[in-house]
């Protein structure tokens, strides 16, 4: 099976998180790490993953969440080790320990599962579980809970500052992001936030083709997006429904969407016929 | 010869008790006074007369018949009861620190009382009426982390507090039925300096706020709550030019652009604002509207404002002045950088998580914030940083920035986790915090740390007052290292760590020194308790049991020295060995 190429242990993506294992590293050639002493390279899969390739998603990977990183700005700066985040909020992407095997022709990154986490002391518990913690006094809890339970309780999104803070869900991934709508100008800045902090998905493609326009997707060239590639951009709008990302002009997007899920296209397949008849509805 | 040196010797003792009284009067600080007492029997005397503020750190430690007997003439009392981590629910309700017996005999022995600041403790209703029938003079009230009143209690200090000058309710559990206590201040009552209500919920009277703050000329502090617009605040600026203090409630309104313009030439005359706070549900847009008022500004709490790096970049541009800031971590390590960009004078930051409870969610700051904001303000010296993930070098080089910290509170939010770029424990970064801020008073540990991290901490935290650690070390050495290597330790606070018997009892000789010791969820048992009191008595070792798990396991332990022995006031889940 091809997921024994893979290597998985070597090229093992941290989040950080109590227990993580710490695999053997092993440095090698050309794909070692640039610096000994641990900073970290974050990995491009763009260009080894061979034509028609699916872009490092291997269904032989059952509980771990997969997915490339990109070395666009992968080089460690000086403050400390943060690698790409595009999004104001801060957010470190998930960084890369490698010690790629130049072996593999698609050196996946792996995120261990938290729940599988074990340390030192014995399993981590999730934080909902341990009492007064983190250590914030009840009246802020409280304060801070009734505060987004404010802004509309089916929503994820937090108003405030009219910064529109949406969270952003990947299938099969155990972390969510949260990314700030208002930071972005157009679909393609946050395409490539989104792809900093994910993987390469759907809405890069959109834009190389040039498909977004005022008007919204043809329905040929969404047919176009949604074969090309595994992952799929939705996102959930005021009334509720999931949209694919892309069909209306970026305005009314920010102002209807409520979150956003990268979900697997397959499962997107339905949204589209949805999706273009509320475009026409709305044109 | 003899009759000579008593001659001599009666001279010196001939001063007189009245001078040393105004000479005494001009010691403000208690380790002062505290020293003075200890000289000689004459100037025991003097203080202990003289005397008129107590702080009582831990209400147990002494009981009000003691305190009222050595010092007759106290004015202004403050009162701090339940432990520290009772804030984050470790201590049960019933606990204790309830204030009426304090209050009943301050009202035989104090009836000029003055003041009273109150912290964790439990005040009802009745206690509040008590406070407000019993002293004429009554000028100071001040409940922080407090719970058991509601706002009924509230209306009682409103009505017959005649010479109220503040009123300063902050963070309570309090049960807020209704605002109408503001509505009953008198008409004739003007003596009004501080008045902050800014944890109450329930909608106050407009109008008697509006009048209230009208006749009231030295009003110095006013923070409303939330129920107040942007429109009432704009008026109520307008009657108080002269504010210092401000916490604007929630600052949030549709305004038309001329709205906008009357707004913004309010708080332009707003002179003397040196804090501010609120901003609850700001916008960009209005925000704009309070930079004027910033010049001036030392102290800037937006912890209750989900501001965004862009508006708080812009925000800060217009303080130059500041010296303390609260933020969210809405702000990320991109506000972050405004912060060291725009704050050079900023010595005190305080980042408080958004959303602590999603552990789904990557989000908040990261070291890179704290970075920039290490490079940017040298000055720093207090902070309370919460975050997902941190690196040993990222701290090791903000202490090389900031090497004056008194107060390094990291609070990694996953508990044990290593150093996200290297796997390690983050023994380093708190081994390069103590060697190199010697002025370290406050330190707060997290992440993944072995006895290492406490060996340095024992080495080197020569100044260290007040320790908090949580799921940390490796045995039972790390507190060892703690007890015997830092000299001046007041508070210890311990939770979920594998401490056991033999480390509790490594500190038999500390603990009379210190305020307090908490131990919870470590591996202390019943026995090595029961030990620890037995050989000083002079402790009070309570524990709390809570359910009946096992009975020879000791979950949660307080220690404290006292003067006034076991306490009476026990709940049934409180047991003092």
């Amino acid at each position: 099976m091809e997921k024994f190429g893979l290597n998985l242990k070597a090229t093992e993506l941290r989040l950080g998180l109590p227990g993580s294992e710490s695999p053997e590293r092993q440095s090698s050639d050309e794909n070692s790490n640039k610096n000994k002493k641990g900073n970290t390279v974050v990995l491009s899969l763009k260009g080894l993953a061979g034509p028609g390739a699916k872009r490092g998603y291997s269904d032989a990977i059952d509980s771990k969440w997969v997915f490339s990183g990109n070395t666009s700005d992968g080089s460690i700066n000086n403050n400390g080790g943060k690698c790409v985040s595009g999004s104001d909020s801060g957010l470190c992407c998930p960084v890369v320990k490698e010690s790629g095997s130049a072996q593999s022709p698609k050196p996946v990154v792996v995120v261990q599962e938290k729940k599988s986490h074990t340390h030192n002391h014995g399993s981590a518990p999730s934080k909902a579980q341990i009492v007064g913690w983190p250590p914030i006094r009840s009246f802020r809890k409280n304060t801070m809970s009734s505060h987004s339970a404010k802004n509309d309780d089916d929503s994820e999104a937090k108003l405030g500052m009219e910064c529109l803070y949406v969270k952003v869900s990947m299938d099969g991934a155990p972390y969510l992001r949260k990314v700030d709508l208002k930071t972005y100008g157009s679909y393609m800045e946050l395409s490539s936030a989104l792809e900093k902090m994910f993987s390469c998905f759907t809405i890069g493609q959109c834009g190389s083709h040039n498909v977004l326009s005022r008007d919204g997707l043809s329905e040929s060239r969404l047919m176009d997006l949604l074969h090309g590639s595994e992952y799929v951009l939705t996102y959930e709008d005021k009334d509720g429904d999931w949209m694919l990302v892309g069909d209306v002009p970026w305005e009314m997007f920010t102002n209807s969407c409520k979150r956003l899920r990268i979900m697997k296209s397959s499962e997107a397949i339905g949204l589209a016929p949805r999706a273009m008849e509320k475009c026409r509805s709305r044109n | 010869m003899q009759s000579m040196e008593s001659t001599r010797s009666t001279r010196s003792l001939s001063f007189p008790d009245k001078v040393l009284h105004r000479v005494f009067t001009h010691l403000t600080s208690n380790e002062d006074r505290n020293s003075v007492s200890l000289v000689c029997k004459t100037w025991y005397n003097a203080d202990r007369l003289s005397r008129s503020k107590v702080s009582i750190r831990n209400c147990y430690s002494v009981s009000p018949e003691i305190l009222v007997r050595r010092f007759p003439n106290v004015r202004c009392v403050t009162l701090k009861g339940k432990p520290r981590f009772s804030d984050f629910n470790l201590v049960p309700p019933d606990w204790g620190a309830d204030v009426h017996a304090w209050l009943v005999a301050f009202a035989d022995k104090y009836p000029l009382l003055e003041e009273l600041s109150l912290k964790r403790m439990v005040v009802s209703d009745e206690s509040l009426e008590f406070l407000a029938f019993s002293f004429p003079d009554f000028k100071r009230l001040s409940l922080l982390s407090c719970d058991g009143f509601t706002t009924d209690g509230l209306e009682a200090i409103a009505s017959y507090c005649k010479n109220l000058t503040e009123f300063d309710i902050q963070e309570n559990g309090v049960e807020d039925t209704s605002g109408s206590w503001l509505s009953y201040f008198l008409e004739s009552f003007t003596s009004l300096e501080v008045l902050n209500f800014a944890n109450l919920s329930s909608e106050v009277d407009f109008d008697a706020l509006e009048r209230l703050v009208s006749r009231c000329k030295s009003l110095k502090v006013l923070k409303v709550n939330r129920s107040v617009s942007l429109e009432q605040l704009q008026k109520l600026l307008v009657l108080a030019p002269q504010l210092v203090e401000l916490g604007t409630g929630s600052f949030s309104q549709e305004f038309s652009a001329h709205q906008f313009v009357d707004l913004e030439s309010c708080f332009s005359s707003c002179k003397n604002i040196q804090s501010l706070s609120g901003l609850c549900d700001a916008t960009a847009r209005y925000l704009p509207a309070i930079y004027p008022a910033c010049a001036n500004l030392t102290f800037l709490n937006l912890s209750y404002s989900a501001m965004g790096s862009d508006e708080l970049d812009e925000l800060l541009m217009h303080c130059p002045c500041l010296q303390r800031l609260w933020v969210l971590d809405t702000v990320g390590d991109k506000g972050l950088e405004a912060v060291g960009s725009n704050c050079p004078l900023l010595e005190e930051l305080r980042v408080f998580p958004s959303d602590p409870f999603d552990d789904d969610t990557i989000q908040g700051v990261t070291e890179a914030g704290f970075l920039a904001v290490s490079f940017g303000c040298p000055r720093l010296h207090y902070v309370l940083y919460f975050c997902q993930q941190m690196t040993n070098a990222a701290v090791a080089t903000i202490v090389q920035n900031c090497p004056d910290f008194t107060h390094f509170r990291l609070c990694i939010m996953n508990p044990r986790q290593p150093d996200y770029l290297t796997n390690e424990p983050m023994d380093e970064a708190f081994g390069a915090v103590v060697k190199t801020c010697t002025k370290l008073q406050r330190l707060s540990v997290s992440g993944l740390l072995t006895d290492l991290a406490f060996e340095y901490i024992g080495k080197h935290a020569k100044n260290l007052e007040v320790l908090s650690i949580a799921f940390a070390g490796s045995s039972d050495r790390g507190m060892q290292c703690v007890m015997e290597g830092c000299p001046k330790i007041r508070k210890l606070e311990i939770r979920d760590c594998l401490f056991g018997d033999a480390a509790l009892l490594s500190g038999l000789d500390k603990y009379e020194s210190m305020r307090s010791l908490w131990m919870s969820s470590c591996n202390l048992t019943m026995d090595g308790c029961r030990l620890l009191a037995k050989k000083m008595p002079r402790l009070n070792v309570e524990v709390i049991q809570e359910d009946e798990s096992d009975d020879s396991e000791a979950d949660k332990v307080y220690v404290y020295r006292t003067v006034a022995g076991p306490r009476k006031d026990s709940p049934p889940s409180v047991f003092t060995l």
